[in-house]
């Protein structure tokens, strides 16, 4: 139970998507004028991670890594096809996505149209690529811990967005030098918000 | 396409205006993960450069070759499987040839698949225009995004370690022996992003059409 809160409280504050790795900066950084959309798009997200993780996880452990397909029979055991790793993961992602868009159009039509263009490109969202492949690298044990990391992960990103939201509407009554006005200034807030979460690990400079 | 030349005016726009107009960095706001992510240091950020240009213009012509056959609802798969095939290709040059950039590189190489410049532009341009014009369209916004990369890089590898391309520039200047240390916050992550921030802040003072409103 503490391995798994250990692995919960490290996904969303210490190895957070956004500050520490930069993943699902476009998304981030595009859908983040009004906290309304950023809402959506952060829970979207957070379900299509929560899905995808634990799916791959499987993918990995029977089908990709080298023995994964003893469970064939013992001539398989030999086999590693972690090469096709990237193409297995995005067409598992590329899935879910076409499923939520469709889910979304049908039950939120308002919140697809605000969502625009972006709703497709969850699939390219790095962070969702990118929790797969680091789940991949760290190994996790067993399917639960893939689970958490997942959700982890996704409320993470959740977090993210929803706090540079909030800062970009009320930036909005700030004098801002004009060429900074908009991706400029969010840059450099992200910047600053990224001091203030790695201070969770500690800098070492 | 029949009625243009190769190089006609329009092509031409094609190829330059990534470059500055319309970067898909400061810009178009895609691809911003690994821009900030693999700059540290100069060398990666470069094969990391070449290998989107390798990918981006291969993956526009292809997807710009089979656009008639393409059902708009599975497109996103198409795209997908496209590039990741791409992907694994330079994955495995990148580990035979310059094994030692490619593991600094680790999961980002993967990444270029959602590096969402390569997505973007195949849903924006290749998907509806032919293929030469896709292959244009795709070179300059790989360049586009190639300089903002090497200039993030070259301040952040100078300004943090004092070297280029692994080169001790500052040290053979002699500039440490007058009191000059390393800025080592440039080598954190937050540092990447105020880079960034700078170099957009500067396009948009020479560039007064590209600011915004709010």
């Amino acid at each position: 139970m503490q391995e798994l809160a250990n692995i919960f409280i490290k996904s969303i504050f210490i190895d957070n998507m956004v500050f520490a790795y930069f993943l699902g900066m476009c998304s981030y950084l595009a859908i983040s004028k009004t906290v309304k959309t950023s809402v959506g798009m952060g829970l979207a997200v957070i379900f299509v991670l929560s899905i995808t993780v634990p799916i791959n996880y499987l993918l990995v452990n029977f089908v990709l890594d080298k023995g994964a397909l003893v469970w064939l029979g013992e001539e398989f055991k030999d086999i590693d096809l972690s090469f096709l790793s990237f193409i297995m993961f995005i067409a598992v992602i590329a899935s879910m996505v076409q499923l939520v868009e469709m889910i979304v159009e049908k039950f939120s039509p308002a919140l697809y149209s605000s969502l625009g263009v972006f709703l497709p490109l969850i699939a390219v969202n790095c962070a969702i690529l990118g929790g797969s492949l680091f789940m991949q690298e760290r190994a996790y044990s067993n399917i639960t811990e893939a689970v958490v990391f997942g959700v982890g992960s996704g409320i993470g990103w959740f977090l993210a967005i929803v706090g540079i939201a909030a800062i970009r509407e009320k930036i909005r009554y700030s004098h801002v030098p004009p060429a900074l006005r908009g991706l400029g200034i969010t840059f450099i807030i992200t910047g600053l918000m990224g001091i203030a979460f790695m201070s969770f690990m500690g800098i070492k400079l | 396409m029949s009625k243009n030349s190769l190089f006609s005016k329009k092509n031409k726009s094609l190829l330059t205006d990534p470059l500055d107009d319309n970067n898909p960095v400061t810009v178009q706001v895609l691809g911003i993960c690994s821009a900030l992510a693999i700059t540290v240091q100069l060398k990666p950020a470069v094969v990391m450069a070449l290998s989107v240009i390798f990918v981006m213009c291969v993956a526009n012509v292809v997807v710009s070759l089979m656009r008639n056959f393409i059902p708009s609802r599975i497109r996103i798969i198409v795209q997908l499987v496209v590039i990741a095939s791409l992907v694994i290709i330079v994955d495995e040059v990148l580990k035979a040839y310059v094994y030692d950039v490619s593991k600094e590189l680790s999961v980002f190489v993967g990444l270029i698949i959602t590096n969402c410049i390569i997505m973007g532009r195949l849903e924006a341009f290749a998907l509806a225009n032919s293929p030469w014009e896709s292959f244009l369209d795709g070179l300059g916004n790989a360049f586009g995004y190639g300089w903002i990369l090497i200039a993030v890089a070259f301040f952040r590898e100078l300004l943090g370690a004092g070297t280029l391309y692994g080169y001790p520039v500052l040290e053979k200047l002699g500039v440490y022996e007058l009191g000059y240390e390393n800025n080592g916050m440039m080598i954190l992550p937050p540092m990447a992003l105020v880079t960034v921030g700078v170099i957009i802040w500067i396009q948009r003072m020479r560039n007064q059409k590209l600011i915004e409103t709010n």
